[in-house]
């Protein structure tokens, strides 16, 4: 993974509004916090009306849909691979995976 | 202080007021009416009470009864919730924020307006709030514009701005204050340890400070 430029990834979330795609979301502590804790949402549905990335690094993200919003902070990496993915993660200072937030047009 | 037709207050969450109230409260005393715009319910806050009475569910009601209740408090009349999501307001078409802040100040025509300094008040919802009240002050022509005190507190912003310079001596309106910090429950039950000490708590709040934004 790269470094995020949020240029590019402001360009292919502009380009994906009103589209419907999948999506994966996910937040994790590590089983090591003093409370574990983590999420995640695998190939969800949703099609945003408005995409935005925002900060200066690391980034925020935020998708607004019809009724409602899809929101991930912490990122530092991104992708877009050969099969049309948009990776965003966030990776603590040890480059362990904390935060995520991917989509595609084909289910992951 | 000098005193004002009417002053607009332009936040983000339910409870920013808190930190400023004293001063809102000496322009009610001094007979100016204040309309509060607060931009979100504060919904995403993790503070939900101790003992715990609230879930993601509830707190946006709850904080909207607790904002309705430090705005008794201060004296308040014009309380105005714009419903957007907390943290999300970055989010937003700003553009069509910043349109919104600006048919307000046409609609209520204030000489003082109070908000966020942007680029010193660090969440994301302050900056964007600060940023969407300057760009509607700018799109207007320069005489008919309100004066505009803004609050800061980033690490080391002084070092930027200089000192503030407006320093309002709010003593006189502890009580105010006090009511405003204690209507939100949810938030503040954490800092409990010190409540019953109003000498402590008098000689913290007696003084708010604001810097004029300076417009290029
Ligand atoms: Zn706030």
């Amino acid at each position: 993974m790269q470094l995020i430029d949020s240029e590019e990834v402001q360009k292919r979330l502009t380009k994906w509004q009103n589209e419907d795609l999948y999506m994966h979301q996910e937040m994790t502590t590590g089983a090591y916090a003093s409370h574990p804790a983590s999420t995640f949402v695998k190939n969800a549905k949703i099609r945003y009306s408005l995409g935005t990335i925002a900060g200066e690094g690391p980034y925020r993200v935020g998708l607004k849909m019809e009724d409602g919003w899809v929101y991930a902070q912490g990122l530092t990496h991104w992708d877009f691979t050969d099969n049309h993915q948009l990776i965003l993660a966030g990776h603590d200072d040890k480059g362990r995976l904390v935060v995520c937030l991917m989509l595609s047009k084909e289910p992951f | 202080m000098q005193k004002h037709n009417h002053v607009l207050l332009v936040l983000a969450h339910p409870d920013d007021e808190t930190n400023l109230s004293g001063t809102l409260a000496m322009h009610i005393h001094q007979g100016t009416p204040v309309t509060y715009v607060c931009l979100t319910l504060g919904e995403m806050g993790r503070n939900m009470g101790s003992p715990i009475i609230a879930n993601r569910v509830t707190l946006p009601m709850i904080r909207k009864k607790e904002l309705e209740q430090s705005c008794e408090s201060i004296g308040i009349e014009d309380l105005r919730m714009w419903g957007y999501h907390d943290k999300m307001v970055e989010f937003e078409d700003q553009a069509l924020l910043a349109h919104r802040v600006k048919e307000t100040i046409e609609e209520l025509n204030p000489s003082l307006i109070i908000t966020f300094y942007p680029g010193f008040s660090v969440h994301p919802d302050h900056e964007a709030c600060g940023r969407a009240v300057i760009r509607a002050v700018e799109s207007l022509p320069e005489e008919s514009r309100p004066t505009v005190h803004a609050v800061a507190f980033s690490r080391g912003c002084e070092e930027i701005l200089g000192p503030p310079d407006v320093i309002n001596e709010v003593g006189e309106f502890f009580e105010q204050k006090k009511g405003s910090f204690f209507a939100h429950r949810t938030q503040f039950q954490i800092m409990v340890g010190f409540h019953n000490d109003d000498q402590e708590l008098r000689a913290r709040w007696s003084k708010e400070r604001f810097w004029t934004y300076r417009f290029h």
